[in-house]
């Protein structure tokens, strides 16, 4: 490539060749050739690699192949949503991580987007101490690495918080110690299953209602409540699966007992230390989406909503969100993709997430090559459907042009 | 009746827009909620920053005396376990009496990073100087000529490493992501598509996978018995890393060019990569400044990833530091506290730096 450059560079303008199909002169020829080059380095580099892997492989005496996965993985996990123990396969093991990964990946993003709007939000108040302190936390939590911010958390739940026997409870219904948080939560019965059912109806409900409403809108100029009304609809469903279902009313609390808590749901300090540091890292970048989504709106907009005698709060919910958003989504939806794929520090600190799985996997077996490509295979998935959700959506959203 | 002149009493004077009080009115008290919220925060403020105060300042310990810190634990902080650890922090575990050539090196190093930052040095010469100083720096840390004594890289660590990773790791990125930003863009099938599964493929796994890669991979890669040192396998990971997201960030700036530049400079007779280099690319890559600095200070913390394949940059440095050492183990809180510290100061200046020079470069585009 450079050779052809380095002769041309010297020589000034001068009248362009004529196209030679067979000629080095010829932009398509070298394009061509370009192409061919470039193909051939990536599979000579590619074999060269799998020549050479398999060679060390044997000089080490590794085995390959992912036969490993249906052994026992001969190791515990301190938490998962399946039932697992130390007899069970690599395959479940792994099952377990990516378990999960996915449940504080999306347990963090609806945490960190509501405080992260709220926070973008407040850097708009009127108020000076509310603006400064929201200015304040963005610069600090999105300067400090979310590792530190992580193994901090992890600190403080396990040095500062009281130990387990006595634990600081509020209401006698919520404990917090060193073995984490404990919470009520209703005692399963199918009732809930039914309430579940209810609400998926109900969402299908509150749907078609929303389509009638903007037609009559659109037919008659009647406003009818797009919000209020079709969450209504969606509560009213679930209560109605619930009542079908006998409404059960009891709740199991937490009760210390001696050295373990009876009762309730519990998070343990790794599960909320990686929570609450992907949480509050990533929230300070998406308050910096939500506040350039707001001002990216232009100033006539909130002027003229005001003129046609719009409060501030129906401006900001009927004239600059929605335009906003068009500029939020896609920057949001990198701040989801970060938050999952950071959420890989948790082998830090020891949450069991499918690259903690994995290392364990990797140290006890030694197939890095199939750990490895199963940790990327895990986050690609997760990427790229992700992406193309939110592309979708993003479509959607986007302005229609004419 | 002559009738008696009385004045109508004067209008009060009008309500001052500026001075403390109109700022407090408007900025605090400036209706029902904002009243509201601004007795809640100071009531919050006077709830929780007096403990604070306490256990950092009042009852806070400055000698690095860790009988005093044990007595004071839980109560005030024990800011002598930094006046005790900043060395092995800062340094890791370098041999102390050669602890002057990682200063030297890093200074040398955020002194060329600065001088990259200022726009009259952007010129074809700024590249030979960094390719310059990459050997001085390796020559520096690691030794082994001019008399310096040898120090293998497993003794690297704290703010050096940290610095050296995020550094270099961008400017051997800067290259390859322009060149796969043009791939990308460019009309041949072929090489459009390698550039698009790199960057793709890179910018969906998360860095520690790429870090593991890097660790337990790389030797495999090679040919036997000749995998290169953990740190310069990291260092490629981070490159290869880092390259993905400088091209998506080069791709945009790459973009910004209306396309009428190309296609005058191609009616002129310039080559492909002779409209690259004069017209395109000089316009673009001043663009992308600010984002290639964003993605620096993304870099400049991810690098503490590292600690996780066992290298002993800043983060890695402080647990070294301090689960090393019984006496100073309990206080470790006060030393994240002191590298949350450097991180902030680094990050904030560089996202400083950013800012700035967006509205710099923006100032020829504002009418």
């Amino acid at each position: 490539m450079a050779d052809g450059e380095a002769t041309r560079k010297n020589r000034g303008p001068s009248p362009p060749p004529r196209a030679r199909v067979w000629s080095w002169r010829s932009q398509a020829f070298r394009g061509l050739v370009f192409q061919v080059v470039a193909v051939a380095l990536i599979a000579f580099g590619l074999w060269y690699l799998a020549h050479n892997t398999l060679a060390n492989m044997q000089a080490r005496g590794i085995q390959s192949g992912f036969d490993f996965m249906k052994q026992p993985a001969g190791f515990d996990i301190g938490e998962s949503l399946i039932s697992y123990d130390a007899l069970d396969p690599y395959w479940k093991a792994f099952l377990v991580g990516i378990a999960n990964t996915l449940r504080v990946a999306i347990v963090g993003v609806i945490v960190a987007t509501l405080l992260g709007a709220a926070i973008g939000i407040g850097r708009f108040s009127r108020n000076a101490i509310v603006r400064g302190i929201c200015y304040a936390y963005v610069e600090f939590f999105r300067n400090v690495p979310v590792l530190i911010q992580l193994l901090m958390w992890y600190l403080l739940f396990i040095d500062w918080l009281p130990p387990m026997l006595d634990a600081a409870s509020l209401a006698g219904l919520f404990y917090v110690s060193k073995a984490g948080f404990s919470f009520p939560v209703p005692v399963w019965t199918h009732a809930y299953a039914l309430a579940g059912i209810g609400l998926l109806i109900g969402v299908g409900a509150a749907w078609a209602y929303r389509g009638w409403a903007m037609r009559r809108f659109e037919e008659t100029g009647h406003v009818r409540s797009l919000l209020l009304a079709p969450l209504g609809i969606v509560v009213a469903f679930g209560v109605l699966g619930w009542l079908v279902g006998g409404a059960p009313t009891a709740w199991s609390i937490p009760k210390p007992e001696g050295f373990v808590m009876e009762g309730g749901a519990s998070a343990t300090p790794e599960f909320l230390a990686v929570l609450l540091g992907l949480v509050f890292y990533t929230a300070a970048f998406i308050s910096e989406v939500v506040r350039a989504g707001i001002a990216s709106v232009a100033h006539g907009q909130v002027e003229a909503a005001g003129s046609l005698g719009l409060s501030r709060t129906h401006a900001m919910r009927l004239v600059i969100l929605p335009q906003a958003l068009r500029v939020i989504i896609p920057p949001l939806t990198n701040q989801y993709l970060n938050l999952t794929k950071n959420s890989s520090l948790a082998v830090a600190i020891g949450y069991p997430d499918v690259v903690s799985i994995a290392n364990t996997a990797l140290n006890q077996t030694g197939r890095a090559v199939e750990c490895i490509a199963i940790i990327m295979l895990v986050y690609l998935t997760t990427s790229l459907s992700t992406s193309v959700v939110m592309n979708w959506y993003n479509r959607r959203a986007a302005i229609k042009e004419r | 009746m002559a009738a008696v002149f009385t004045p109508i009493p004067a209008r009060p004077a009008p309500v001052r827009t500026s001075g403390v009080a109109a700022w407090l009115r408007s900025n605090l008290f400036a209706n029902n909620a904002s009243t509201v919220a601004t007795l809640l925060i100071l009531a919050a403020a006077l709830w929780v920053v007096p403990p604070l105060a306490n256990w950092a300042i009042v009852h806070a310990v400055l000698r690095p005396d860790a009988d005093a810190c044990q007595a004071a634990r839980g109560i005030g902080a024990c800011w002598g376990v930094i006046a005790e650890k900043w060395r092995f922090i800062i340094f890791g575990r370098y041999p102390f009496e050669s602890q002057w050539r990682p200063e030297v090196a890093t200074i040398l190093l955020l002194g060329l990073l600065v001088v990259s930052c200022i726009r009259s040095f952007w010129k074809p010469w700024l590249a030979v100087i960094w390719v310059a100083v990459v050997p001085v720096f390796f020559l520096l840390m690691g030794g082994g000529y001019l008399g310096l004594d040898k120090v293998p890289t497993d003794l690297w660590g704290g703010l050096p490493l940290t610095v050296m990773l995020a550094t270099f790791g961008i400017a051997f990125a800067f290259p390859l992501a322009v060149l796969v930003a043009l791939g990308r863009r460019s009309n041949l099938p072929a090489i459009r598509s390698l550039c698009i599964v790199y960057v793709e493929l890179i910018r969906g796994v998360p860095l520690i996978s790429v870090l593991f890669m890097a660790s337990f991979l790389f030797p495999l890669f090679l040919p036997v018995g000749k995998s290169p040192d953990v740190l310069i396998r990291v260092l490629v990971g981070i490159t290869l890393f880092a390259g993905a997201y400088l091209a998506e960030i080069v791709r945009g700036g790459l973009q910004a060019i209306p396309a009428g530049q190309v296609e005058a400079a191609r009616t002129l007779g310039m080559s492909y990569w002779q409209t690259q280099r004069k017209i395109v690319l000089p316009q673009a890559l001043a663009l992308v400044v600010p984002g290639i600095m964003n993605s620096f200070i993304a870099i400049f913390k991810d690098t503490s990833l590292v600690t996780i394949v066992s290298l002993y940059e800043l983060t890695g440095a402080l647990s070294l530091a301090l689960n090393s050492d019984a006496n100073w183990r309990p206080f470790k809180i006060e030393g994240y506290l002191f590298i949350v510290l450097v991180y902030f100061i680094f990050c904030f200046a560089m996202s400083r730096y950013s800012l700035w020079i967006e509205r710099r470069l923006g100032a020829s585009r504002q009418r």
